[in-house]
């Protein structure tokens, strides 16, 4: 596995898994899957799975970290112990830390947090398979589950990256290229009111590479969307179309 | 000023669903001019107002609604009730206790203990403070038979039905007494148990199918085939 491949591309300009540069992996999601959750969803992409749970808003314990005048958002990535190669250690790392926050923020501007003052809303992001982003795909999936908890969103927020291998700039970058390749670009939008709201850089990229991987994750993003909102809406047409 | 969706069609957050001079409704929120869907839900239009009316919802108190609550918590002077809200309510000893109320010689739990039902009405709610509950009305108090439901509170005003048709058709099919608490939860009680299921059934066809049209006659439909079943057995039971 650690061992670089001679080539991330090859001759035919296929990838690795067979994809083309701008070709996502395939994306199966499901809404609604906790019963005990106040909302969920569940995203496979690729080899990726993702579960998502949302609780709230709710009491805010502890007490002191309530806020007068609006809801506060906390958000948990962790990645289950069998989700990698090497047995990862269920104590929060520092990535898993970092992660949870940069989640927490791109989700932050789509949420209404004023509405609901002295109330606390919860996200728990679960890996239990990871095979590159991560993130990107715990922010579609952690959107869903708020939304399906019915919390008041401005947008859905949905995420993909991009990124440069062997001098191509690719979509979606699966673990192998994201260690091994140049550069990734992970970016977050909300599609109806054109807003992104991540937007990072791993490696090297000149400013022309750099405009075409955002611009080529944001029309990602906006694949990555259509599945979302079908999911979303999956869950209740199914009892439509036992009527009909 | 187009409008971007037809009546009752199904949008996700933050769907575009009018551009110009129409009016924000229910779960909805203005941008530039233009009025997009803040949930899940189904778009209704009402002249210029835009309403969605939510598949999935929570309850936010408002004054004058009647609710169903658990006690969670007794205490020194009242007790705290969770009213499937994400604010927990509070039920002062003196409006339940009549006579003026001392902390020494009441027992609390005596009264209402952890776990007791109430319905009760929102009589103080604002932003800043956890809404306050009254039980001074006849047909408010503790609970003490019958069956309870949950469902999302969006969905309250389906089970009621256009002026009260589909609440009034389970009532009399059943003969249950019914008792909609504006927060999501909902009372039955009735001469027997098999009565109070099958309301309980009609219930929970209803969350499912809330956002479904004709709704009220597949009910009544199921109950009345429902009954007949029953009827059946209890005439074949009689036989053997």
């Amino acid at each position: 596995m650690s061992q670089k491949p001679e080539k991330l591309i090859d001759k035919k300009g296929l990838r690795l898994d067979g994809r083309k540069p701008e070709e996502l992996r395939s994306i199966k999601i499901e809404v609604g899957i906790l019963p005990n959750a106040d909302g969920s969803a569940y995203i496979q992409q690729g080899k990726n799975k993702i579960l998502a749970g949302v609780y709230g808003p709710r009491e805010m314990h502890p007490k002191h970290l309530a806020r007068p005048d609006r809801t506060v958002l906390r958000c948990r990535y962790h990645m289950a112990p069998f989700s990698v190669q090497e047995r990862k250690s269920p104590a929060p790392s520092r990535r898993d830390i970092e992660l949870s926050k940069v989640i927490r923020e791109s989700l932050q501007p789509a949420i209404f947090l004023e509405y609901y003052p002295r109330t606390g809303i919860d996200i728990f992001v679960e890996i239990l398979q990871a095979d590159g982003g991560t993130r990107c795909a715990s922010i579609t999936a952690a959107s869903l589950a708020l939304a399906d908890a019915g919390i008041p969103m401005r947008d859905l927020v949905v995420a993909c990256a991009a990124g440069k291998v062997d001098d191509t700039i690719v979509l979606d970058l699966m673990d192998t290229e994201d260690k091994k390749g140049g550069a990734d670009v992970p970016v977050a939008l909300m599609p109806n009111l054109n807003a992104i709201t991540l937007l990072q850089m791993d490696g090297i990229l000149t400013f022309e590479e750099f405009e075409k991987a955002v611009n080529l994750a944001l029309k990602g993003c906006r694949k990555i969307y259509t599945m979302q909102k079908e999911a979303l809406k999956a869950k209740y047409e199914s009892v439509k179309e036992v009527e009909e | 000023m187009p409008t971007f969706f037809e009546r009752r069609q199904l949008v996700t957050p933050g769907d575009l669903l009018a551009e110009g001079t129409y009016v924000t409704g229910e779960n909805t929120y203005k941008e530039n001019n233009k009025i997009y869907a803040s949930r899940l839900g189904l778009v209704e239009y009402e002249d210029k107002k835009i309403n969605v009316v939510a598949l999935r919802a929570f309850y936010i108190p408002k004054l004058g609604d009647t609710v169903i609550g658990t006690i969670v918590e007794v205490g020194f002077s009242g007790w705290t009730l969770d009213i499937s809200s994400p604010y927990l309510a509070i039920l002062r000893a003196s409006e339940v206790l009549s006579r003026p109320f001392r902390p020494q010689e009441n027992d609390l739990a005596k009264v209402l203990d952890v776990g007791d039902l109430v319905i009760a009405k929102i009589m103080a709610y604002d932003r800043a403070h956890d809404p306050r509950l009254t039980v001074g009305e006849p047909g408010l108090g503790k609970i003490t038979r019958g069956q309870v439901v949950k469902m999302t509170p969006t969905k309250i005003p389906r089970v009621i039905g256009r002026k009260g048709s589909m609440v009034s058709m389970i009532k009399q099919e059943t003969g249950c007494h019914i008792i909609l608490g504006q927060n999501g939860v909902i009372l039955i009680t009735g001469k027997s148990l098999k009565d109070e299921q099958l309301a309980m059934t009609a219930l929970r066809k209803i969350e499912c199918e809330s956002h479904t049209s004709g709704l009220t006659d597949r009910i009544s439909q199921m109950l009345k085939k429902e009954k007949a079943k029953q009827k059946e057995e209890i005439k074949n039971e009689s036989k053997t």
